[in-house]
């Protein structure tokens, strides 16, 4: 995180009143950031209206780029390229290719969310990210409100964390 | 709100009522499935088939036989063809059809009590909302059993090659060494055993699983949960080896001469996916009386899912039994296949291509979203298509070895699925309203009334 962003940080004990306080702190009108967390919250997602994954039409797309290049590659090399007769079959024997034609799907699938996934959260080898809040990665749990993007005054917004059961608020 | 279930253990308790107007409707159906059975069991003994065969029944028909297994398998394997046409008799085609909805309603009867003892096995929480509709299944087990033992054995000569006279008779004209060799094992009384034996266990095991599931409502505690574990897990054992056997028994053994190691797992993965659909179906149509609206969509998402991934797992066996025996290419084994395709003057190729088509396509890609495993209509889709593609698999699987080419769609088939169908529906509702819909003192049930996925 930049420098010059200014947030406001509210600190939970138990994950239940944070989950809840996501709740009033928005019904205050204020933009809620997201959330940090040691672990997964049920129903957190919902909560802090964070929008849709689209990983899986990623995922519907790599696969289908996978079944493209295994059924391509095999038909080049089994049928153009350099046939050879097995079994008095056809060169074009499908269903011999399937097994390979699923694998290729899975294989660019997987390899392709991955790498998605880890570009889309600033995951590559060797980048850096320090968290707004080291506790998180602890016992704590950390409600980050962008104070540049609310219209709410920054005193308004520590009130209504303090409110909502923050034992902290800090500012970063 | 997601995770915020307004419902809890208190207040979800509710019980079916099985109207006499829903009984009125299901009675009128069995009827009208009935006559139309009647109808084409009345037409199938006048029809041109079958008074042409009775005509021609001795000689001609040996010969014709021969002559169609001869066209068929170049390879020189023997053909069931050949003896299913000398016994051929226009009524055989009745009691295929019994035997094939017999197999098909007792898959998705026992299935329904492995699903209950798979939850109570792997102590799954989300089920336990909605583990009452799939218990209920087994008890259909007392209509399919006994008719199953009853088409065996007055009948059992014309579904099995092996039962036919004087097979195993060293000596005899329709001795069959192949079929001498197996007949340690597929002999009439040793079948009956198997039959009796682990239909029995099955029974037996779902009273006890009821029984307990039923007093945990009224007294509550874990110590029947921890039963109910214990008899959960010895079912699956006996499951295990009895799902396996039966599909040799009951379909596979058909056709004698032809063996395949993965048939066990195919036809239980058949039963097992159509059972998914057989409850996403019922559930849904409780849902639309008004009934368990603590079953919420991330239940009929996890539901949906099972019939995605196990329409996937279905055609995994399906294509890599295909798969063996196409790339080895032995007479033997390929005889399977050439009959269902260019076999019986290929009437059973179009509800082969159709059966992969609805098994596996359709699920596939109408089930493959999140959001459509979420949303009812879809689902009801998805699930219908999946019971009227499987019950194609069991017709491929049963009809080519009993009738060859005298099968077809006709007013029997769609008459006597209704009748069971109907049946199934009228007994399994009835069962419904004998216990809560919901297993008010199941240990899991806070969780899965919060389930959220």
């Amino acid at each position: 995180m930049s420098s010059t962003t200014n947030y406001i940080l509210g600190v939970y004990d138990d994950e239940d009143e944070v989950l809840h306080a996501v709740s009033a702190v928005k019904a205050k009108g204020i933009k809620v950031e997201d959330v940090y967390s040691p672990f997964p919250i049920h129903g957190l997602d919902v909560a802090v209206g964070h929008a849709r994954t689209r990983l899986p039409i990623a995922a519907f797309m790599f696969g289908s780029l996978g079944l493209v290049s295994a059924l391509s590659l095999i038909s080049y090399t089994m049928v153009f390229d350099w046939p050879i007769n097995i079994g008095g079959k056809d060169y074009f024997a499908l269903p011999n290719w399937i097994p390979v034609t699923f694998e290729g799907t899975v294989l660019f699938t997987a390899f392709g969310l991955v790498s998605t996934f880890c570009i889309s959260n600033d995951l590559w080898p060797g980048n850096k990210t320090l968290p707004l809040d080291i506790r998180t990665t602890d016992d704590k749990f950390v409600m980050a409100i962008n104070v540049d993007k609310n219209k709410v005054s920054a005193a308004d917004i520590k009130k209504a964390l303090k409110e909502s059961g923050a034992v902290e608020v800090n500012v970063k | 709100m997601a995770g915020h279930s307004h419902f809890s253990p208190a207040n979800v308790e509710e019980h079916f009522e099985f109207s006499s107007e829903g009984k009125k409707r299901i009675i009128y159906a069995f009827i009208a499935g009935l006559a139309a059975l009647l109808l084409g069991i009345y037409l199938l003994s006048k029809g041109e088939s079958g008074g042409h065969e009775v005509a021609n029944a001795g000689h001609e028909a040996v010969k014709a036989g021969h002559e169609a297994a001869a066209e068929h398998v170049s390879g020189g394997a023997v053909s069931h063809q050949a003896s299913a046409e000398e016994h051929y008799d226009w009524t055989n085609r009745i009691w295929a059809n019994v035997w094939l909805n017999a197999v098909f309603f007792t898959g998705i009867a026992v299935v329904g009590m492995f699903f209950v003892s798979l939850q109570y096995l792997t102590k799954s929480g989300w089920s336990s909302v909605m583990k009452r509709v799939p218990e209920a299944f087994p008890k259909f087990l007392y209509i399919t059993l006994p008719i199953l033992i009853a088409v065996f054995f007055f009948k059992g000569d014309v579904i099995f090659h092996w039962m036919h006279h004087g097979v195993t008779e060293v000596g005899s004209e329709n001795y069959d060494k192949i079929i001498a060799g197996k007949s340690g094992y597929l002999n009439k009384n040793f079948f009956l055993i198997r039959l009796v034996v682990f239909g029995g266990l099955w029974i037996l095991l779902w009273k006890m699983l009821r029984k307990k599931s039923l007093e945990e409502d009224l007294n509550g505690g874990t110590e029947y949960f921890n039963q109910l574990v214990k008899i959960g897990t010895a079912f699956i054992v006996i499951f295990g080896a009895s799902s396996s056997i039966f599909a040799w028994d009951w379909v596979m053994s058909i056709d004698t001469h032809w063996f395949s190691t993965m048939f066990g797992w195919y036809m239980f993965a058949s039963w097992h996916v159509t059972t998914y659909a057989v409850i996403v179906l019922a559930i849904l149509y409780l849902k639309d009386k008004g009934l368990m609206a603590y079953v919420n969509e991330n239940h009929l998402h996890d539901l949906g899912k099972f019939m995605f991934a196990f329409s996937i797992f279905w055609t995994y066996v399906w294509f890599e039994q295909f798969l063996l025996i196409y790339y080895a290419n032995l007479p033997e084994e390929t005889i399977y296949f050439l009959e269902r395709w260019e076999g019986h003057n290929k009437i059973y190729k179009t509800s082969e291509i159709l059966m992969v088509l609805l098994n596996f396509f359709f699920p596939f890609l109408v089930l493959m979203t999140r959001d459509a495993k979420r949303t009812r209509l879809f689902l009801k889709i998805a699930a219908f298509m999946i019971i009227v593609g499987h019950y194609i698999d069991f017709y491929q699987m049963i009809m080519p070895g009993v009738v060859g080419k005298h099968g077809g769609y006709g007013l029997v088939e769609f008459g006597m699925v209704t009748v069971f169908a109907a049946a199934f529906i009228y007994i399994i509702s009835d069962e419904l309203t004998k216990a809560s819909l919901v297993a008010k003192n199941h240990p899991f049930l806070p969780e899965a009334l919060h389930h959220d996925i």
